[in-house]
C-alpha cells in the first residue's frame, strides 16, 4: 500500500544518502584544508609555534579525520548493504 | 656473540612462524572456511607494507634531521584513503571487473591493452623499485650490525656482506614458494597476504613498544615530553612551506602508483567493501605509526652521542637504556617491515616482467606463440620465479654496488618520485576519456628523463655520474637546463624542484599529446569503459568468432588455467549457451569471458594476443573491432528493418479494419436505402393511387379535380427523377456514357448552374459569392455533365445548409496544372463519421431532411471519374465543402 505519507519519507530518504556521500566526498579536501594551515605558521626560531604545539595540532586533525572517516563509512555500508544500486 | 646468536635465532623463529602462517592461510583458503582471511582487518593490515622499514627505521631519523616534516609521508596516504570515495573506489572496480593484474597491465589495459606500454610501466616501476629493495636490505643489515657492534670482537664487515646475502635469499624463497603458488592472481596470495598482516601487527606494536618505553620509561610520561620535545633541537616548528605541500603530494601520489601498494589495494582486495574500513582504519593505522616518532628520535638526541646515526635510534635507544628485549622486538618490527616490503614488491614486480617482458618475448620466441604445444603454466609460473629472483637479485647488487650510505629517507623519496610519474597516466585514464595511448607514452617518458635528470642522478651527489660543472652552468653550456635550476629558476629547494618539473611536464606531456593524438579503436572502447566502469561494468571489446576453434581455444586455456579449471570454465560457458557437451560456440561473449580469465594469469595484453592468435586476426587488429562494429550495424539495420515492417503489418491491418468498417456500414446503408426506397416509391404511388381514385368516382369540381391531377402529375414526376436518377447512376457505372466534349467557359457554367439550381426555389436564403474575374478559365469538357454536378452541389447547399445567413462560397484557383473549384457553405458542415460515405450511394446525411435518394454525390463522384477529375469533401474549411477538380491542361490538349 502507497500512502502520501510513506513517498515523503522514502524521498527525503533518498536525500539523506546523497548528502552523506557529499560528507564522504568533502572530507578529504577538510583534510587537506586543514593539514595546509601550518603552512601559515610562522618558522622564526623564537616567535614561532613549537613542535610540542604542532604535533597536538596534527594529531587531533588526525584524530578528527578517522573519526568521521569511520562514522561515514560505517553509514555509507549500511546504505551499500540495503540498496546497491542507488550509489552508484 | 651470544647476543647475536640470540638475535640470529629469534630471526629464524620468527621467519618460520611467518611461514607457518601463510601456509595456514593457503590451507584453510584451500578448505573453503577462509572467509576471517577476507575480512577487512587483514585488508587493513595488508596495506600497511606502506610502511616499509624506511618508515620504521628511517621516519625516526627524519625526524631527528628535520623536524615533522617526516609526518607527511604519512599525511598523503591518509588522505588519499579519507579520499577513497572519488579515486580508490573506481581504481577497485575497475581493477575487479578487468581482472588487472599490475599497475602496468591497468596503464596499458586502458590504452587499447598496448604492450608497448606495459613494458615502459614495467621497467619504470623496476627502476624505481630496485633502490627501495636495496634499502630493505640495507636496513636490516644495519640493525644486525647494531647488535653486532655490541659484541666485542664480531666481524662487522663478513656480517654486512652475508646478512644481506642470507635474507635476499630468504625472502626470495618465501615469495616464490607462497607468490607463485596459484597462477591466477585475481585468486589471491591468502598466505602471502596473512604473513603481511602478522607482520603490520609486529612491527606496529614494536614500534608502539619502543614509544612507551621512551615516554613512560624514560621521560616520565605525557607532559615531560612534550616539555623535552620543546626544549630540544627539533622544537620550534621550521617548515619549508614547499617541501610540506610537495612531500604530501608525493606520498599520496606514490601510494596509488607504487606497484606493491597497488597489489595489495586492488589487486588482492576480495571485496569493495573492506575499503570502507581501510578508509579510515588505515589512516588510524598510519597515526599510530608515526604517534612515538618524534619523542624516539628527541630522546635519541639527547640520550646517544653526538654523529649516532638518527635512522637507528629505534634500536639504540633500547639498547642504550640495556633494554635488550626491547630492542629484539624492535628488531623484529624492522625486520617485519623490510620482509614485508620486499615480498609484496618482489610479486607486484614479477608478475608484471612475466606478464609483459617474460611471455611476450617466449611467445615471439616460440613461434606461433599459443598454439605451440606444452604447458604454458609452467612457462608462465617458471617466468614468473625467475623474474622474483631477479628482482631480488637486482635490490641485492644495487645494495652492494651503491655501498649502502646515503641516508635512508633520500633513498625513499627518490623512489617515490619515480613511481608518481604514474600518476598523470593513471588518473587521467580512469577519469579522461579523452586520455589516449601517444599521451601516455610522451607523459611517462618525459616525466621519466626529468625524474632521472633531475633527482636520480644528482641524488648520486655532484661530481659522480653528473659533473659538477653541469650543476653550475647546465649541459654545454645551456643555462636553463641545470639539473637543480629548470629555466633558471634558483633557489628551489632541489627536491621540490624536481616534483614540480618531473610532474607537470609529464602532465603537460600527457595532456597534449593526448589532445593532438587520435586514439584507436580499442582504446576508445576501453577509455569508456574505464572511464564509466560504475555504469556498465563489463568488458566492452569483443571478438568476431566466426574463424576461432573451440578445440583449439580449449587447448590454450588448459595450458594456462590448468585442465581442470579450463574444462570447467569451457562446460559452464557451453551449459549457458545451451549446447550439450564441453565446447562451447566461439561467440563474442565467450570469447570475452575467456580472455578475462586468461587474463588474469597472464595479463590482458598477453591474453589478448593469445586469443587473437587462435581467433585468426594475428594481433589485436581495428578489422576485428570494425567486424564486431559492422556486426552491431547490420543487426542495427535488421532490428529497424523488422520494426519497419511491423509498423507496415499494423498499417495495413489499420486499412483491413478501415475497409471493413466501410463495408459493414455500406451492407447497412443498403439495407437501409431498400427500405427507403420502398417507402420513397410507396408515398408517391400511395397518393397516386388514392387521388386516381377520387377521380374515378368523379363528383369533382373543376378546382378539385385540377388540384388532385396537380398532385399526381408532381409525384409522378418525383418518381420518374428517382427512376432518373438510378438509372443514370447505372449507366455511369458500367461506362456506358458517351460525353459531349465542347469548349467553355468556366463563369458561364456556374452561372447556368446557379440559376437552375435555385429557379425551382421560391424563397431562397442561400447567397452565393463568387470571384468572377478569377474564373477566367476555357476549357473543354461536358458542360452538360459537369453543371450537373455543380447544380447538385449548390442545391445541396441550399438544401442542407443550416447557418442563420447561408452563404454559399464558390472559389477558383489552379493548381499543378489542375483546376480547383471550391464549394464551401457556413453550415455545421458534415460529421466527421459520415465524410468517408457521402459519395457512397444511396448514403444520406441526415435522413430527416431527406430531399432525394442520395444518389447526387454518388452520381457527381462518377461524373468527375469520367471527366478524369476528382471530386472530394474538404475538410475543415468552416462549414460543408467540396472541391471538384479538373485535369486543367489535358483537357486544352484534349480541345486541340
Amino acid at each position: 500500500m502507497k500512502n502520501p505519507g510513506k513517498r515523503v519519507f522514502v524521498e527525503r530518504d533518498g536525500y539523506r544518502r546523497r548528502r552523506l556521500l557529499d560528507c564522504l566526498r568533502v572530507l578529504p579536501m577538510l583534510g587537506a584544508f586543514l593539514w595546509a594551515l601550518p603552512l601559515l605558521w610562522s618558522s622564526d626560531p623564537q616567535a614561532g609555534v613549537s613542535t610540542a604545539d604542532a604535533i597536538l595540532y596534527i594529531f587531533a586533525v588526525w584524530c578528527c579525520l578517522v573519526g568521521l572517516g569511520a562514522l561515514l563509512s560505517y553509514k555509507v555500508g549500511a546504505l551499500q548493504d540495503s540498496d546497491r544500486d542507488s550509489l552508484e | 656473540m651470544g647476543a647475536l646468536n640470540v638475535l640470529v635465532a629469534v630471526c629464524l623463529c620468527y621467519v618460520a612462524f611467518l611461514f607457518i602462517v601463510a601456509f595456514a592461510a593457503e590451507r584453510s583458503a584451500l578448505r573453503g572456511n577462509g572467509a576471517w582471511l577476507r575480512s577487512p582487518l587483514v585488508y587493513t593490515l595488508s596495506l600497511s607494507i606502506y610502511c616499509t622499514a624506511w618508515t620504521f627505521y628511517g621516519a625516526v631519523g627524519y625526524a631527528a634531521r628535520s623536524g615533522l616534516e617526516y609526518l607527511t609521508i604519512y599525511i598523503g596516504p591518509s588522505l588519499v584513503m579519507i579520499g577513497w570515495w572519488w579515486i580508490l573506489r573506481k581504481l577497485v572496480r575497475i581493477g575487479r571487473s578487468q581482472r588487472i593484474t599490475s599497475i602496468a597491465d591497468l596503464i596499458s589495459s586502458r590504452y587499447g591493452k598496448s604492450n608497448t606500454l606495459a613494458i615502459f610501466v614495467t621497467i619504470l616501476a623496476v627502476i624505481g623499485t630496485t633502490p627501495y629493495i636495496a634499502l630493505q636490505l640495507q636496513s636490516v643489515t644495519l640493525s644486525f650490525n647494531v647488535f653486532a657492534q655490541s659484541q666485542a670482537g664480531a666481524d662487522t664487515d663478513v656480517l654486512r656482506e652475508t646478512t644481506a646475502f642470507w635474507v635476499a635469499l630468504g625472502l626470495a624463497l618465501f615469495t616464490i614458494l607462497f607468490g607463485t603458488r596459484n597462477l591466477d592472481v585475481n585468486e589471491r596470495h591468502h598466505g602471502v597476504v596473512m604473513a603481511i598482516a602478522v607482520e603490520a601487527v609486529v612491527k606496529l606494536f614494536a614500534l608502539l613498544a619502543v614509544g612507551v618505553f621512551v615516554v613512560w620509561g624514560l621521560s616520565g610520561g605525557v607532559g615531560n615530553m612534550l616539555d623535552r620535545i620543546e626544549t630540544s633541537e627539533i622544537g620550534m616548528w621550521q617548515m619549508q612551506g614547499g617541501r610540506w605541500v610537495s612531500l604530501i603530494f608525493l606520498s599520496a601520489a606514490a601510494f596509488l602508483c607504487l606497484p606493491r601498494m597497488f597489489q595489495v589495494m586492488v589487486v588482492e582486495n576480495e571485496n569493495e567493501g573492506n575499503l570502507r574500513t581501510a578508509s579510515w582504519a588505515f589512516p588510524a593505522y598510519l597515526m599510530l605509526m608515526s604517534l612515538f616518532v618524534v619523542p624516539i628520535a628527541v630522546v635519541g638526541l639527547d640520550v646517544l652521542p653526538k654523529g649516532a646515526n638518527p635512522d637507528l635510534f629505534v634500536l639504540t635507544v633500547p639498547l642504550a637504556s640495556g633494554q635488550e628485549g626491547l630492542a629484539v622486538i624492535s628488531f623484529l618490527g624492522g625486520f617485519s617491515s623490510a620482509t614485508s616490503m620486499v615480498i609484496v614488491a618482489a610479486i607486484a614486480l614479477s608478475t608484471m616482467v612475466s606478464n609483459h617482458v617474460v611471455m611476450p618475448i617466449w611467445l615471439a620466441v616460440t613461434g606461433h606463440g599459443a598454439s605451440f604445444s606444452g604447458d604454458v603454466r609452467k612457462v608462465v609460473i617458471l617466468s614468473r620465479r625467475l623474474s622474483i629472483a631477479g628482482v631480488l637479485i637486482l635490490g641485492y647488487l644495487y645494495y652492494r654496488l651503491s655501498g649502502g650510505g646515503t641516508a635512508l629517507a633520500l633513498i625513499g623519496l627518490i623512489s617515490f618520485a619515480g613511481v608518481a610519474q604514474f600518476l598523470p597516466a593513471l588518473i587521467g585514464g580512469i577519469f579522461w576519456r579523452g586520455a589516449t595511448r601517444t599521451g601516455a607514452l610522451a607523459g611517462l617518458t618525459v616525466g621519466f628523463v626529468v625524474w632521472t635528470y633531475a633527482m636520480l642522478l644528482p641524488g648520486f651527489g655532484q661530481g659522480t655520474i653528473l659533473p659538477t660543472s653541469v650543476f653550475e652552468s647546465g649541459p654545454f653550456g645551456i643555462g636553463w637546463l641545470r639539473p637543480q635550476a629548470f629555466f633558471g629558476i634558483q633557489g628551489m629547494d632541489p627536491l621540490v624542484h624536481a616534483i614540480l618539473w618531473s610532474i607537470s611536464l609529464n602532465s603537460a606531456a600527457f595532456f597534449v599529446a593526448s589532445l593532438l593524438s587520435f586514439p584507436n579503436p580499442l582504446e576508445r572502447l576501453q577509455g569508456a569503459q574505464f572511464v564509466n566502469v560504475f555504469d556498465h561494468s563489463q568488458n566492452p571489446q569483443s571478438w568476431s568468432g566466426g574463424m576461432a576453434q573451440s578445440e583449439d581455444l580449449m587447448i590454450m586455456a588448459q595450458r594456462i588455467l590448468g585442465a581442470r579449471e579450463a574444462q570447467r570454465l569451457f562446460e559452464r560457458e557451453a551449459k549457458r549457451q545451451g549446447i550439450q557437451g564441453v565446447l562451447p560456440e566461439t561467440t563474442p561473449e565467450f570469447l570475452q569471458v575467456l580472455e578475462r580469465e586468461l587474463a588474469g594469469s597472464v595479463g590482458a595484453a598477453t591474453a589478448h594476443a593469445m586469443v587473437g592468435q587462435i581467433v585468426g586476426g594475428a594481433s589485436v587488429s581495428v578489422r576485428d573491432l570494425m567486424a564486431v562494429a559492422d556486426e552491431t550495424a547490420q543487426m542495427m539495420e535488421y532490428s529497424s528493418q523488422l520494426e519497419t515492417k511491423s509498423a507496415e503489418l499494423t498499417r495495413t491491418a489499420r486499412q483491413l479494419r478501415l475497409a471493413n468498417e466501410k463495408l459493414m456500414q455500406v451492407s447497412h446503408q443498403k439495407d437501409a436505402f431498400l427500405s427507403q426506397i420502398s417507402h420513397e416509391l410507396r408515398t408517391p404511388m400511395t397518393s397516386i393511387r388514392a387521388f386516381s381514385e377520387i377521380l374515378r368516382e368523379g363528383g369533382l369540381s373543376d378546382a378539385e379535380q385540377e388540384k388532385y391531377a396537380t398532385v399526381i402529375h408532381s409525384e409522378a414526376i418525383r418518381l420518374t427523377r428517382l427512376l432518373d436518377d438510378l438509372l443514370d447512376l447505372s449507366v455511369l457505372e458500367n461506362g456506358q456514357v458517351s460525353l459531349n466534349l465542347r469548349k467553355v467557359q468556366l463563369s458561364d457554367l456556374l452561372d447556368t448552374a446557379i440559376s437552375s439550381a435555385l429557379s425551382g426555389v421560391q424563397t431562397s436564403l442561400l447567397k452565393i459569392r463568387r470571384d468572377q474575374a478569377q474564373e477566367k478559365y476555357a476549357f473543354t469538357t461536358d458542360p452538360d455533365r459537369l453543371s450537373q454536378v455543380f447544380i447538385n452541389l449548390i442545391s445541396n447547399a441550399q438544401k442542407y445548409c443550416d447557418g442563420d445567413r447561408p452563404v454559399l462560397r464558390i472559389e477558383t484557383m489552379e493548381q499543378d496544372g489542375r483546376l480547383l473549384v471550391d464549394f464551401i457553405d457556413n453550415g455545421s458542415g458534415i460529421p466527421r463519421e459520415s465524410q468517408d460515405l457521402i459519395f457512397e450511394k444511396f448514403s444520406r446525411v441526415s435522413p430527416q431532411k431527406a430531399g432525394g435518394a442520395g444518389l447526387g454525390l454518388a452520381i457527381c463522384r462518377e461524373i468527375m471519374v469520367r471527366l478524369k477529375g476528382e471530386i472530394n469533401y474538404l475538410p475543415g474549411q468552416g462549414g460543408a465543402a467540396f472541391r471538384v477538380s479538373l485535369p486543367l491542361r489535358q483537357v486544352n490538349e484534349n480541345a486541340e
